[in-house]
């Protein structure tokens, strides 16, 4: 599998990290924006491999663990009613609602289905006239192209029995929001390589140039990840701060256009609810009054009491990268994997859970 | 395919009445036909000398029919496949259904058909059974149980307390082949691909094995449902010691990494089926790995780690750059990722 063990060559992994030691002059902090990244660092064991004075922090890319609790309770509801089938990706299934989480309503009864595509959320919605299909539509800028195509297809062929639930966040207004936060020091990002391949590297230019801050769009894979950090180093020793393009092979300077022409049809931009952060102004997307008809929140008009978040949790914090999870008194105690308290333990690309499931410094 | 007058299994074909006897004498009992079930009593009537190993399992597999097998070779291969991590050789198997009614007869009959042939393929024969129908809804087509015994080999010395400091632990082949097959058949995540089950059994290959090398193999296991990081985890932890393993040698299928990959899933916590792990003492383990590879079932068997003094209770992994990061059993299912 050539296109994989390329970017997971030791040798060249050993040759980056000597470039990076060498190249360091004084502590830098770096966010990796995105859950994915935070993953391949935990399951490469990168972070150990770093010198001490690059310290990673973990930022709020994790679109599972983001997803506010009320909505969350509300696909529950959804779920719970007898003609609905709620279609899911995979992860949102664990995420505890604030009674209990989809896998647990699933269990009790409820259709729930696991689906990589939401396209075929639609085809269930089309085999089964008699029920309400509704896609629990979550993520960032990279899975908001195929939820929108969902909706234009479902549109097109004429499908009344299909909705989206949707709750997109963006990548842009987060970093702005961590940079804003007085608390965080952060002197260096690593954007979403995927969310940019849909988005281009546009919206990064401004950011980076009125925060003062490199800003270097990042793949996955660990030599990836290697490479973004060291252009992110040398740009900060440089006294440099200008969006640079370390996953080229994937993202062009202005993403797929295609794909944001269905997003722009289908979505517009507002204030979107951030679960552990709170508001960020033009942070998500919600569905055009034009599709209202595939807007769940509008055909069901599901209105559920805000539930408390468990007041012991900082996944706030931990997001905004002013903590880490080892400085949380919950971490690995009553908040684990099995018994999450908060967002970040969810899903494995949560910063918690990514760090419980890799570093082994806490039993389960 | 017998002859048969019903098309699908009803709640009457469990009854345990006419309809019972009608479904098992129109050539259940015929297909599986041998000295012990022949006799057709309560149980089976078993000659068993010295020590024995037992082991059960139960079956349930969403679809029941997928690329590579069916649950029935599944029920049967792994009943013998854990009887042969045992070191034992396994001998005979009962088998119980649990249908939920409305399965057409024919798929019935292609199980049948499969258990039959897995039951020749390694040996051992079904002595004793059970048919139950439940409701429609009440079950998910068919569950299988299946029990089996078998004498001991008696150069066998498999145990946990054998594992010492130094122990090579080899795998038999690809890991994940299994769990990927049956993701990549689901519906609403179906995949294209020519990735198959690795179902077999391994009795005959464990047995060679043991032949070979006798108290040098410390432990087997097949890493079934948690895959090779959840055995790998159960192991070092009850037994207290470290396992180190090194990413870059687990052996795996292109197509298989790709689908996990692609799906966001850990090859390291995918099912496997026809796939086992030895302990085995380090001064034997190139040549218990040599004697492995020339088998069919041990082709890609490859050394992917070492017992430890350090970290005891851990399973530590050097990764495919040189990392090391920590394998720790996973709190649920995997669960296909977002992005």
């Amino acid at each position: 599998m050539k296109y994989m063990s390329e970017y997971r060559d030791p040798d060249l992994a050993k040759k980056y990290l000597e470039e990076i030691k060498n190249t360091v002059s004084r502590p830098w902090s770096i966010m990796e924006v995105c859950g994915g990244q935070t993953h391949s660092l935990v399951k490469n064991g990168i972070i150990e491999m770093l010198p001490d004075s690059v310290t990673m922090i973990h930022g709020p890319g994790c679109p599972v663990c983001v997803t506010p609790l009320n909505l969350i309770d509300k696909a529950i509801y959804l779920a719970e009613e007898k003609d609905v089938i709620l279609c899911s990706f995979g992860d949102m299934l664990r995420v505890p609602g604030s009674q209990k989480s989809l896998l647990e309503a699933k269990a009790q009864g409820a259709d729930v289905r696991i689906l990589y595509s939401p396209l075929e959320a639609v085809k269930i919605a089309e085999d089964n006239p008699d029920k309400e299909v509704v896609f629990f539509a979550v993520g960032f800028e990279t899975t908001a192209p195929a939820n929108a195509l969902s909706v234009v297809h479902a549109h097109r062929r004429g499908v009344k029995n299909y909705s989206i639930l949707a709750s997109h966040v963006l990548v842009p207004p987060a970093i702005k929001a961590v940079i804003d936060d007085e608390e965080s020091k952060i002197d260096g990002f690593l954007a979403a390589g995927h969310v940019c391949t849909i988005m281009g590297n546009t919206e990064y230019h401004p950011l980076s140039a009125e925060y003062k801050v490199p800003i270097v769009v990042t793949g996955f894979e660990p030599l990836d990840v290697l490479q973004g950090i060291l252009m992110v180093i040398r740009q900060l020793e440089q006294s440099k701060s200008i969006v640079e393009n370390q996953y080229a092979r994937i993202v062009r300077e202005d993403g797929n256009p295609d794909a944001q022409k269905v997003i722009d049809e289908v979505f517009e931009v507002r204030n979107q609810m951030w679960r552990g952060i709170g508001e960020i102004p033009d942070s998500g997307y919600a569905v055009r009054e034009k599709y209202a008809d595939f807007d769940a929140t509008k055909k069901y008009n599901v209105t559920i009491e805000e539930a408390p978040e468990n007041p012991d949790c900082i996944s706030g914090q931990i997001m905004k990268g002013i903590k880490k999870p080892f400085e949380c008194s919950q971490f690995g105690k009553t908040c684990k994997p099995t018994n999450p308290l908060g967002a970040p333990m969810v899903s494995s690309e949560g910063a918690c859970a990514a760090y419980y499931h890799f570093s082994g410094l806490v039993e389960a | 395919m017998p002859k048969l007058d019903f098309d699908v299994i009803t709640l009457g074909h469990g009854s345990g009445g006419v309809l019972t006897n009608k479904l098992l004498d129109s050539g259940v009992f015929e297909l599986l036909s041998n000295d012990i079930l022949d006799e057709r009593h309560d149980g089976a009537f078993l000659e068993l000398n010295g020590k024995t190993a037992f082991s059960t399992d139960s079956f349930l597999v969403s679809p029941i029919f997928f690329p590579g097998g069916n649950i029935g070779e599944l029920a049967v291969n792994g009943t013998v496949n854990d009887l042969a991590m045992c070191g034992a050789i396994p001998k005979y198997l009962s088998l119980s259904f649990i249908i939920e009614e409305g399965l057409p007869v024919k798929e019935f009959w292609d199980i049948l058909v499969a258990i039959k042939f897995a039951c020749e393929k390694a040996g051992v024969k079904i002595v004793t059974g059970d048919t139950k129908v439940v409701e429609k809804g009440k079950g998910d087509k068919i569950f299988i149980n299946t029990s089996g015994v078998g004498p001991i080999h008696p150069k066998a010395k498999i145990s946990a307390k054998n594992i010492s400091i130094g122990d090579k632990i080899i795998i038999s082949g690809n890991v994940a082949s299994h769990g990927m097959t049956i993701m990549s058949v689901r519906e609403g995540l179906e995949f294209e691909s020519e990735i198959k089950s690795d179902t077999t059994n391994l009795n005959y290959t464990i047995l060679n094995l043991i032949e070979q090398f006798g108290e040098n193999i410390h432990l087997l296991t097949d890493p079934t449902r948690g895959g090779v990081a959840t055995v790998l985890k159960e192991i070092a932890q009850s037994s207290e010691i470290g396992i180190d393993l090194v990413q870059r040698d687990f052996p795996i299928d292109d197509q298989v990494a790709s689908a996990c990959e692609l799906l966001g899933l850990d090859p390291l916590y995918v099912a496997n089926e026809g796939l086992f792990i030895a302990f085995v003492s380090a001064s034997n383990a190139d040549a218990v790995l040599a004697a492995l590879q020339e088998e069919e079932n041990g082709k890609n068997a490859r050394i992917i780690g070492s017992v430890v003094t350090e970290h005891p209770k851990q399973v530590i992994m050097e990764s495919a750059i040189g990392g090391k990061r920590v394998i720790s059993m996973l709190p649920g299912e995997q669960l296909p990722r977002i992005c």
